[in-house]
């Protein structure tokens, strides 16, 4: 069965967000001036050949943890759910 | 005997031949490793150059580290081998677990290509062995995800155990701690971002890098 896999990656709170915080500084300009606590990040979504929601989830889990994100530096989030079929 | 030396190219390395032509100017003799290699060969030390592996798609570092030449270079650095990553070969050090920590996006965002100026910071790793701490380089940078981070614990342990390699004097891209270089908890593996090949002749501006190399070749360390 085949599964949607997203992944979403951030960095950890009280690493330096250099990207977010340029952002920020640059919306009063565009009168975003109400608008702050910003986080970015990445997202990968990707189909997992599996059994069980379960398993899938678990493969996905691991390439996060492998690959797609740094453990010293981002978190991690995984969920999965039935691919729609094409 | 010339040292030999192995100089690893993943695909987008671009300082390859600088590293070379250095080890030339200190006697080493070096040789080209292709990433897809699982074997080094018989070598005395193995050089990680700067560039761009792989594109430096997802993180800097992050696909190198499963290139087929990653593990033998990680059984060579366990083996008690010289290992010396220059920027983006520190970065995929890190991203190998070979050395603590990561390296992130520069404070400011800003991309730098400039001398920096550095303190030798421990003399106990392969690439410092015989400097006096608190020496001067003179060494460029040329990064954009060069700002060292790790967690507090890690950074005890650096500090603690004399790891810190070396220090950046006027800190350009946001490390903690200053920190400009490392090494691993046997000294045989050091990670920096300044490139010490492109300061190996007084016409390009300094020629400390040489001090590093010949200290790579030379040591044993204590």
């Amino acid at each position: 069965m085949r599964f949607a896999a997203h992944v979403e990656v951030r960095l950890r709170p009280g690493i330096a967000d250099p990207e977010s915080a340029t952002i920020v500084r640059a919306l009063p300009a565009l009168g975003f001036d109400d608008v702050g606590a910003m986080t970015t990040g990445r997202s990968f979504r990707f189909e997992v050949e599996a059994e069980t929601e379960e398993a899938a989830l678990e493969r996905a889990s691991a390439l996060a943890a492998r690959l797609l994100a740094n453990p010293v530096m981002e978190d991690v989030s995984v969920s999965v759910g039935r691919a729609v079929p094409a | 005997m010339a040292a030999r030396v192995g100089v690893v190219v993943f695909p987008g390395t671009n300082c390859e031949h600088d590293v070379a032509a250095a080890l030339r100017r200190v006697g080493a003799e070096p040789t080209f490793l292709w990433h897809g290699e699982s074997e080094l060969g018989a070598l005395d030390a193995v050089v990680l150059p700067g560039g761009f592996a792989h594109g430096d798609y997802l993180r800097p570092g992050a696909i190198a580290r499963f290139s087929p030449v990653m593990g033998a270079v990680a059984a060579f650095a366990r083996a008690g081998g010289r290992v010396v990553g220059i920027c983006n070969g520190f970065q995929v050090l890190t991203e190998a677990g070979l050395l603590p920590g990561a390296l992130q996006k520069n404070r400011h965002l800003r991309f730098l290509c400039a001398p920096a100026t550095l303190m030798v910071a421990s003399d106990r790793s392969v690439l410092t062995a015989g400097l006096p701490v608190g020496t001067e380089l003179v060494l460029p940078v040329n990064h954009f995800d060069g700002s060292y981070v790790c967690d507090p614990a890690t950074l005890d342990e650096l500090r603690g155990e004399d790891r810190v390699v070396l220090r950046y004097l006027d800190n350009p891209n946001g490390s903690v701690d200053d920190i400009a270089g490392i090494c691993n908890e046997g000294r045989n593996v050091v990670g920096l971002m300044p490139h010490p090949e492109r300061a190996s002749d007084e016409l390009l501006g300094s020629a400390d890098g040489l001090v590093l190399f010949r200290s790579l070749l030379s040591v044993s360390v204590g």
